[in-house]
C-alpha cells in the first residue's frame, strides 16, 4: 500500500476512538513539549551564563584577593581581636604589571561595602575604587557626566560616578550631577552616570553573579587617602578590622592562547610572596569551559527526564494499541483471509502507531514553540500578583530566556515516532501472530 | 509437482486430505481422507450435519488451514505444505471468501472494502479503482459507494462482500453459509447473484445446511465425520 494511503487508513482506524486516541496523542505530546522547553530553558540558562563569563573577557585573567580560613591567620590570636590582614599587595600589582611581558594592562581595584547617602535616601552600597581604565575593562559606559579621569588620580579629589540604579535611588527627582554624596563620613561629588549593565558571572568564590546596581565608583588613589586600607567592619557584634590593599587586579594579554600560561606565571609569582593562600586566579576562559562542560551534563539530565517522560507516553501508546489490536481481531482476520500478509499487519498497526505518535510529535512541537511566550506570561504573571515571590527569585531565574534548541525540535520529533515504532511493535506483532480462523470467529 | 492436466479445467483439488486435532490426549478426525476435484465453473455446496467438518474442510480450500495429511492443489502447485507468507499471497491472488456474517471493514466505505483486496497483490492490479465500481455496479449498489456497512442492510453488505470476493478475479469463490443471517427473501435474491456469477464462469465452493439453498448448486457433497458421504449433481 501505497505511504499515504497507509497514513490515511491509521487516521480513520484511529478516529474510531476519538477520545481515547486523543489521550494518547497528549501523553506523546506532553513528552515532546518537555523535550523541547527544558532544552530551551537550560539553553536559556547557559547562554545566559556564558554572555556573563564573555563579558568579563575572554583574554583577561582576575586575580582576587580571598580572606584565609580564620585558624591560619596570623593575627587572630589573644582576647582583641586585632584584625587581620591578607590579599593582594599593591606590590604584587606591579610585580605582575613589571615582570610579565605578556600582561598588555592590569587594572587594580578595591571594593568595599558602605552606606551611600544623600539626604534622607541611603543605599547599602558597593564602593569600587579604582583607575580610568577599570570602566574601559568591564565596559561600562558612562550614560550621563563623565568617567573617573588621571587628573582624579592624582588630585585624590573626592569625587565619584554612580551606577544607574544608585543614581535613580538616591536622586528619584533632582540631577545627581555636582551634588554631593556621603560614603561613610566623607562627601564626594558626582561626575557622573554609569549606563545600565546586566550581571556578570560569579568569580572568585563568591556564588553571586556580579551585579553593577550598588556600585559608586571613586578613584583607587582618593580611597587610600581617605579610607585607607585597614577597614572595620561589625561581625557578631564585635568589630572586626581588616587591613586588605587590593581586592582585585584584573590582567589582560593580548591573545587567548597566553591566558592559560599567563595565569601560570602569577600564581607561581603570587606563591612566591605570599605565605598562605589569600588570593585566588580566576580564568573566565576556563569559566567559560567549565559552563560549557556543565550544560553538557545539564543536557543529559534534562534528556533524561524527558526520555522518561516519553517513555510514559509510549507506555499510553502500547496500552491503546494493545486495546485496539484486541478490539479489531476481527478485522486482522478479515486481511488475512483476504491475502494480508503477517507483515502487512504489522506494518498496518505500526502505521497507526506512528500517526498516534507523529501526530503528538506534531503538536509537542507546536506547543514547544510556545515556551517562550509562556515564560514572559508566567513572569508577568509572577511579578504582578506575587511581588513578594518575585523579589526573592535570583536574577538568574528572574531574566532567564529560552532559546529553542533547533535540534531539540528535530530529536523530540524523531524520538517521538521512534517511541511509536517500539512500542508499536509488540501490539503489532500480536495481531500479525493471531490465527486467522480464530480471528474470524471473534465476536 | 502434480499434474492438473487431468480432467482438463481441475481448478482446485483435494487429494486424501486429513485434518486431525489432538484434545486432551484423544485424536478428532475433523476431515478424514478427503478427495475431490473442482472444476472451472463447478458450483459446489457442502452439507452435512453439525460437526462433520464443512468448515474444517472450507478452511483448508481458503488456505486458511494446513492439512494434517494429504494435498491440496490450486492452481497448479501444491499449497498443503506451503509457508504462511506464501499462503497469504495465494488467498489474495487465487481465492474469494464470502462469509455468513458479511465481515465487512466497519470504518471504510462500500467502495473501500471491496478495494482491500486489491491492496494485498502483488503487482498492484491496474485500475483497481475503476474495477471496484463497476463490481460496485455489478452488484447493485453504485449508488451506495461512499456509504459504511452500518448504514446497510444485511443483504446489501452481503452483496459487498461478493463485490469484494470478485475483486481479483479469483479461480474459486468460497462461501460459507452466505444466507445465514438473512431472511429467505433476501437469501434468494443473493442466490440469484451467486447463480448469475457461476453462469458466468465462476467456480463457487459452498457451505450451507439449507437444502433449498444447496440445490441451486450444480453438485452436492455431503460430509459425515470427516468423510465423504456423497456427491450428487443436482437435476434442474
Ligand atoms: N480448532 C479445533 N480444535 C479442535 N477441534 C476442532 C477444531 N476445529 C474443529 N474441530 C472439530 O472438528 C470437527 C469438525 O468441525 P467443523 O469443521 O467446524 O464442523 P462443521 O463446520 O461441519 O460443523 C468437530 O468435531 C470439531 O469439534
Ligand atoms: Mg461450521
Amino acid at each position: 500500500m501505497k505511504l499515504f494511503q497507509q497514513l490515511r487508513l491509521g487516521f480513520r482506524s484511529l478516529l474510531l476512538h476519538k477520545l481515547r486516541s486523543a489521550l494518547a496523542v497528549l501523553g506523546i505530546l506532553i513528552g515532546v513539549t518537555a523535550v523541547i522547553w527544558l532544552v530551551a530553558l537550560g539553553e536559556g540558562v547557559s547562554w545566559q551564563a556564558q554572555q556573563q563569563i564573555k563579558d568579563l573577557g575572554a583574554t583577561s585573567i582576575i586575580v582576587r584577593s580571598i580572606k584565609p580560613a580564620e585558624e591560619s591567620s596570623q593575627n587572630s590570636g589573644g582576647g582583641f581581636r586585632m584584625g587581620i590582614a591578607y590579599g593582594l599587595l599593591r606590590d604584587d600589582y606591579e610585580r605582575i604589571v613589571t615582570n610579565i611581558p605578556t600582561i598588555q594592562r592590569a587594572v587594580p581595584m578595591r571594593e568595599i561595602s558602605r552606606e551611600v547617602r544623600y539626604r534622607e535616601q541611603a543605599i547599602d552600597g558597593q564602593v569600587i575604587a579604582c583607575t580610568p581604565e577599570y570602566f574601559g575593562m568591564n565596559r561600562l559606559s558612562i550614560a550621563r557626566g563623565r568617567a573617573l579621569s588621571e587628573i582624579d588620580m592624582q588630585t585624590y579629589d573626592n569625587v565619584v560616578v554612580l551606577a544607574h540604579e544608585v543614581a535613580e535611588k538616591l536622586f528619584p527627582i533632582e540631577d545627581p550631577l555636582e551634588r554631593s554624596v556621603q560614603i561613610g563620613t566623607e562627601f564626594y561629588v558626582v561626575v557622573g552616570i554609569a549606563a545600565e549593565r546586566s550581571a556578570a558571572a560569579a568569580i572568585g568564590g563568591s556564588l553571586d553573579a556580579r551585579q553593577y546596581d550598588r556600585d559608586v565608583y571613586i578613584p583607587l588613589s582618593t580611597f587610600r587617602a581617605r579610607i585607607g586600607d585597614r577597614v572595620a567592619t561589625m561581625r557578631a557584634g564585635s568589630f572586626q578590622s581588616e587591613t586588605v590593599e587590593l581586592t582585585q587586579v584584573t590582567a589582560v594579554v593580548d591573545d587567548m592562547n597566553q591566558v592559560d600560561a599567563t595565569a601560570d606565571i602569577i600564581r607561581s609569582l603570587l606563591q612566591r610572596y605570599h605565605k598562605q593562600v589569600d588570593y585566588a586566579v580566576v580564568v573566565p576562559k576556563e569559566l567559560l569551559e567549565q559552563a560549557e562542560t556543565l550544560r553538557a551534563m545539564f543536557n543529559v539530565l534534562l534528556l533524561l527526564i524527558a526520555g522518561i517522560s516519553l517513555l510514559v507516553g509510549g507506555i499510553g501508546i502500547m496500552n491503546i494499541m494493545l486495546a485496539t489490536v484486541t478490539e479489531r481481531t476481527r478485522e486482522i482476520g478479515i486481511r488475512r483471509a483476504l491475502g494480508a500478509t503477517k507483515g502487512e499487519i504489522v506494518q498496518q498497526f505500526l502505521w497507526e502507531t506512528v500517526v498516534l505518535s507523529g501526530t503528538g510529535g506534531l503538536l509537542g512541537v507546536l506547543a514547544g514553540f510556545l515556551c517562550g511566550p509562556t515564560v514572559t506570561a508566567f513572569r508577568a504573571g509572577v511579578q504582578a500578583f506575587f511581588p513578594q515571590v518575585w523579589a526573592t527569585l535570583p536574577p538568574n531565574i528572574r531574566n532567564i530566556e529560552p532559546r529553542i534548541a533547533p535540534w531539540s525540535i528535530i530529536a523530540a520529533f524523531a524520538i517521538s515516532v521512534g517511541v511509536g515504532i517500539v512500542f508499536g511493535i509488540y501490539p503489532a506483532r500480536r495481531a500479525a501472530n493471531m490465527d486467522p480462523i480464530e480471528a474470524l470467529r471473534h465476536e | 509437482m502434480v499434474n492438473v492436466a487431468e480432467g482438463g479445467d481441475v481448478v482446485a483439488a483435494v487429494r486424501d486430505v486429513s485434518k486431525i486435532y489432538s484434545l486432551g490426549g484423544h485424536q478428532v478426525r475433523a476431515l478424514d481422507g478427503v478427495s475431490i476435484d473442482f472444476r472451472r465453473g463447478d458450483y459446489v455446496a457442502i452439507m452435512g450435519s453439525s460437526g462433520s467438518g464443512k468448515s474444517t474442510l472450507l478452511n483448508v480450500l481458503g488456505c486458511l488451514d494446513r492439512p494434517t495429511k494429504g494435498q491440496y492443489i490450486l492452481a497448479g502447485q501444491d499449497v498443503a505444505a506451503m509457508d504462511d507468507e506464501t499462503l497469504s499471497r495465494i488467498r489474495g491472488r487465487y481465492l474469494g471468501f464470502i462469509f455468513q456474517s458479511y465481515n465487512l471493514i466497519q470504518q471504510l466505505s462500500v467502495v473501500e472494502n471491496i478495494e482491500v483486496p486489491l491492496s494485498y497483490q502483488y503487482p498492484p492490479m491496474p485500475d483497481g479503482p475503476e474495477r471496484c465500481r463497476k463490481l460496485a455496479e455489478l452488484v447493485g449498489l453504485a449508488q451506495r459507494l461512499g456509504h459504511r456497512p452500518t448504514e446497510l442492510s444485511g443483504g446489501q453488505q452481503q452483496r459487498v462482500a461478493i463485490a469484494r470476493a470478485l475483486v481479483n478475479n479469483p479461480h474459486v469463490i468460497l462461501a460459507d453459509e452466505p444466507t445465514g443471517n438473512l431472511d429467505t427473501a433476501t437469501s434468494h435474491e443473493i442466490m440469484d447473484l451467486l447463480e448469475a456469477l457461476n453462469r458466468a464462469g465462476r467456480t463457487i465452493v459452498m457451505v450451507t445446511h439449507e437444502n433449498d439453498i444447496a440445490e441451486r448448486a450444480r453438485r452436492i457433497v455431503r460430509l459425515r465425520d470427516g468423510k465423504i458421504e456423497s456427491i450428487s449433481e443436482v437435476r434442474r
